[in-house]
């Protein structure tokens, strides 16, 4: 873990593998369930993995609350380790995180990847387009997120007290980004145009948290950005499926 | 003692359809607006009666449920600060968290003041977990919202030089200017319900009146002990006025039929805490280390150990009986003189207090059985109370 300007908001930053660099944005839960992706990536180059200032352990100013702020934050970031041209990761909450650095800085973002996420509204007020899965029961919210629940779900049995509170205090931070509107700027639909980095969004073909269609309507959204499903996945296809998750990265970024 | 009696207007018609859950996803098809005018009526009378008798007023309020009608605490409020005369009334409260204007509550108390000529006692509430999804109010910055609302809503009440301005983190307005003002100065009292000697410490250091609900022998000395501790340290000593206990009571003739009237409350009990556990831990709603037990499962366990009779017996409130609830202290129930032993012993337990919150409708009792309940307490306890200052 490094600290960086600690005039700064301060980040915890996890960095992995060597390489051309690639940041990643993780999603609101189930970080944890990441680390063979994050070790299957680093295989190729450098991971660099902040946590969210309010997630897990990571210190959150009072006056830091909306996920432009966070997207600020990163943006300071890639101008603080001179990363000109980078990759962009993001996944879920961490997708609408690396919107709002597009829409900001469209020449910052190197190439700019959406898995899974979240953060745009198209639908009419009466309609979800992302699922409130804050009314879900414990078994519901594990089959709307994942395909194979008896498998990727966590086993919190497992877990230790530390980890277990890093659970929680993921799960209150996203609601304190992401509560109302829920889990979406309603702006930044009108925005999406901006984005000039090339752009690839995978989805989970079994995500029940934000359906396919709303990837296919993001991906037409973004000028230039291209749709691809991932097979056997949920709303987390790098926790259920890190290889071709992997994959479609690298292959997308060596072009 | 100063006692009053409390009601949550429970719709108990609905409840033999219920499922898993008495809150939050109820439909309201299952709410026959006849049937719930005329207990509407009905729970309004009963608290009528309490001008009579000599007995205080208490309201409170809920969202989305059939075991509490009262949406709008300030609305009977509004009914009985001019059909009673004499008696105060406290509305426990007002979720401050989660109204989305202060100013309309400084408004609502105020005019209640002046209508009721000073008998307002205003609370202050955080809600339980289960108000969340109702109001959808973000759970994780709940408290800062609420002290925010509650500092705001008292400078409004006691400005009287005309518009100031408020640029805070959740509530913006350039010109509060309240009309009417308060009748009683600087401002009515301040209640907050606390379930934990941490917030009855936040209470203590304001000056604030707590009350404890369902906390019962073995959890409210440590509420009443923290609060006398952290205003000590504030260079104040809490009065017992600053401390009110809630208790489900029952009298009756008989001990048999004061244990059948408080049996019948307890459904109260029974029904409240009925919630889809998704509902009862809201992300952000307590701390990591306690959400982390709930994540892991534990919620449902940690929540039934936490009341116990005073022989250290758990109890499930969802079953509880009469004999188990009053060894837990939540009800205090038979004859006058049974209801005086148990709450004067509850009374030495506790180090005193100045406010006996007392559940004399709730559940399946019948206005009858309601209206006797409260005439009996009156006459046969309420008098001996006196001597506890």
């Amino acid at each position: 873990m490094a600290q960086t300007d600690p005039n700064a908001v301060p980040l915890e930053i996890e960095t992995l593998g060597r390489g051309t660099p690639l940041l990643f944005l993780h999603g609101g839960d189930y970080f944890l369930q990441n680390r063979p992706f994050f070790d299957r990536l680093a295989r190729r180059r450098q991971v660099i993995i902040p946590r969210h200032p309010g997630f897990g352990g990571a210190a959150r100013p009072d006056w830091f609350r909306t996920v432009g702020d966070i997207a600020y934050r990163y943006l300071d970031l890639l101008d603080e380790r001179g990363l000109d041209e980078t990759v962009v990761v993001g996944a879920s909450f961490g997708g609408w995180v690396a919107l709002e650095m597009a829409v900001r800085s469209p020449a910052r973002i190197g190439r700019l990847v959406l898995i899974d996420s979240l953060g745009v509204k198209f639908s009419g007020r009466e309609a979800r387009d992302i699922a409130d899965i804050h009314v879900l029961s414990a078994d519901e919210l594990v089959r709307h997120n994942f395909a194979d629940p008896a498998r990727f779900a966590p086993d919190y049995a497992k877990y230790s007290e530390p980890e277990m509170e890093a659970v929680a205090a993921d799960r209150a931070a996203a609601v304190l980004y992401g509560w109302r509107p829920y889990m979406h700027d309603p702006a930044l639909v009108h925005w999406l145009h901006r984005i000039a980095a090339p752009t690839l969004v995978l989805w989970g073909a079994e995500d029940r948290v934000v359906a396919p269609d709303y990837g296919e309507r993001l991906a037409a959204a973004i000028p230039g950005a291209r749709f691809q499903r991932i097979a056997g996945a949920g709303h987390h296809p790098q926790i259920e499926n890190p290889d071709a998750v992997a994959e479609a990265i690298e292959g997308f970024t060596a072009e | 003692m100063h006692v009053w009696h409390f009601s949550e207007m429970a719709y108990h018609p609905a409840w033999p359809h219920m499922g898993e859950t008495y809150r939050v996803t109820v439909p309201n098809r299952l709410y026959d607006p006849q049937i719930g005018a005329d207990l509407y009526h009905r729970y309004l009378d009963e608290w009528a009666l309490c001008d009579e008798l000599g007995i205080n007023i208490m309201t409170n309020e809920h969202h989305a449920t059939v075991t509490c009608a009262d949406s709008v605490c300030t609305i009977p409020m509004a009914i009985l600060a001019r059909e009673t005369k004499k008696v105060r009334l406290l509305a426990l409260g007002m979720p401050i968290a989660n109204r989305e204007n202060p100013i309309r509550v400084a408004e609502e108390y105020s005019m209640l003041d002046v209508i009721s000529r000073g008998r307002i006692e205003m609370g202050f509430v955080k809600g339980v977990p289960f108000e969340i999804s109702p109001a959808n109010s973000n759970p994780a910055d709940l408290m800062e919202r609420f002290w925010e609302a509650h500092d705001l809503i008292l400078k409004a009440m006691t400005t009287h030089d005309g518009p100031f301005s408020w640029e805070g983190t959740h509530f913006h307005y350039r010109s509060v200017n309240i009309w009417p003002r308060p009748w009683q100065q600087p401002h009515p009292p301040v209640w907050m319900p606390v379930g934990s000697p941490g917030s009855a410490i936040e209470a203590a250091e304001r000056g604030i009146v707590i009350g404890t609900l369902n906390t019962g022998w073995a959890r409210t000395p440590g509420i009443f002990d923290a609060y006398r501790k952290k205003a000590a340290e504030c260079g104040r000593s809490a009065k017992l006025h600053d401390l009110a206990y809630m208790a489900l009571i029952g009298v009756g003739r008989t001990r048999e039929e004061g244990w059948r009237r408080a049996d019948q409350i307890l459904d109260y009990s029974r029904t409240s805490g009925i919630v889809s556990p998704q509902f009862a831990n809201p992300p952000g709603y307590v701390a990591p280390k306690l959400a982390a037990s709930a994540i892991a499962g534990g919620l449902n366990t940690a929540r039934a150990t936490r009341l116990q009779t005073r022989d250290g017996k758990p109890i499930n409130p969802r079953t509880v009986g009469v004999e188990d609830a009053i060894g837990a202290g939540l009800v205090f129930a038979g004859t006058p003189d049974d209801v005086w032993d148990q709450l004067k012993a509850f009374y030495d337990h506790v180090g005193g207090f100045g406010h006996l919150l007392m559940m004399g409708q709730g559940g399946h009792i019948s206005h009858d059985d309601t209206v006797d309940n409260l005439t009996l307490f009156s006459q046969e306890v309420l008098p001996r109370l006196a001597e506890l200052g």
